[in-house]
C-alpha cells in the first residue's frame, strides 16, 4: 500500500502537468480525471476511503461531466483558440513557472522543517466522518446547502437567454 | 494502509497547487482557467485529508466535503460565465474582458 500511495503521487503530478500543457480542451479534461482518479487512490491509501469514493463520484462524476458538457456546448473540441499557439511558448509561461518554483522551494523548506510523522496507521471510517459532519459541523453543512442553492440560482440567472438592449 | 511520512502527503497537495496555479496563471482559456483553479482547490483537500490521516480524526475529511460542496457551486457559476461570456465576446481568451465596460 505504501507503494500504491507513491505510484498514484506521481501519476497525479504528471497527468495534472499534462492537463496545463495541452492544447486540446477535451485532452485537457481526460487528464484531469486521470488526476482525480489518482488522487482518490490517494486517498484511499491514506485510510480515507469516504472522500475516496467521494472524489470519484463528484469530482470526476459531475464536476468533469459539467466541463465536458460546456465544451461541447460552446463546440471548442479541437484547439483551445490562439491559446494553444500565442501562448504555450516559454517565454510566456518561464516567468509564472519560476516564480512557483520558488514558491514550491519555500514551502517545502517550510514542511521540511516541521515533526516527522507517519499516516495511514488506522483507516477513519464513513461513520466518524458522518457523525462528525452532523455532530460539530451541522452548521457547516447549513453553510454549504445555503451556498449550493445560491450557485444553483446563479448559474440560472446567468444561464437564461435575454435579449440585449442593444440587439446583440 | 500506507504508512508514508507525513511531509510526503503536503508535499503532493504543494506541487499539485502550484502546478493549478501556474495554469491559472500562464493559461488563457477560461475552460483551462476553471480547470486549474479546481486542481487548486483538489489539492488544498488533500492537504486537510492528509493532516487528517496524521491524526486519525474525521475532521480533515469532513473540510473535505465542504471544499467539495464549494467546489461544486464555483464551477457551476464559472461554467455559466464560460458560456455567458462566449456569447458576448465569440472567445474564451479572458484578455478580452480587458474591454469589458461598466
Amino acid at each position: 500500500m505504501t507503494v500504491a500511495f507513491y505510484i498514484a503521487g506521481a501519476v497525479a503530478v504528471i497527468a495534472t502537468l499534462l492537463v496545463v500543457t495541452r492544447r486540446s480542451t477535451i485532452h485537457a479534461l481526460l487528464y484531469l480525471v486521470v488526476s482525480l482518479f489518482a488522487v482518490a487512490v490517494v486517498f484511499y491509501t491514506l485510510g480515507a476511503p469516504f472522500v475516496a469514493a467521494l472524489e470519484v463520484i463528484v469530482y470526476a462524476g459531475a464536476i468533469i461531466v459539467l466541463f465536458l458538457f460546456t465544451v461541447m456546448l460552446l463546440n471548442i473540441g479541437g484547439e483551445a483558440g490562439p491559446d494553444a499557439r500565442r501562448r504555450l511558448r516559454p517565454a510566456s509561461w518561464i516567468g509564472p513557472g519560476v516564480l512557483a518554483a520558488v514558491l514550491l522551494v519555500g514551502l517545502v523548506a517550510i514542511i521540511a522543517s516541521g515533526a516527522n510523522a507517519r499516516v495511514g496507521g488506522r483507516a477513519v471510517e464513513p461513520r466518524e466522518v458522518g457523525v462528525a459532519l452532523y455532530g460539530p459541523y451541522a452548521i457547516g453543512v447549513e453553510l454549504a446547502s445555503t451556498l449550493l442553492l445560491a450557485a444553483l440560482i446563479g448559474a440560472r440567472h446567468l444561464g437564461q437567454r435575454r435579449r440585449e438592449p442593444d440587439g446583440r | 494502509m500506507a504508512h508514508v511520512p507525513f511531509e510526503y502527503g503536503l508535499y503532493l497537495a504543494a506541487v499539485l497547487f502550484l502546478i493549478g496555479l501556474v495554469g491559472v496563471l500562464v493559461r488563457r482559456n477560461l475552460i483551462f482557467v476553471l480547470a486549474s483553479i479546481e486542481i487548486m482547490l483538489n489539492a488544498a483537500g488533500l492537504a486537510f485529508v492528509v493532516a487528517g490521516a496524521r491524526w486519525e480524526r474525521p475532521d480533515g475529511q469532513v473540510m473535505f466535503i465542504f471544499i467539495l460542496s464549494m467546489a461544486a457551486a464555483e464551477v457551476a457559476v464559472g461554467l455559466a460565465l464560460a458560456l455567458l461570456y462566449r456569447r458576448v465576446f465569440d472567445t474564451l481568451d479572458i484578455d478580452e474582458a480587458s474591454r469589458m465596460r461598466g
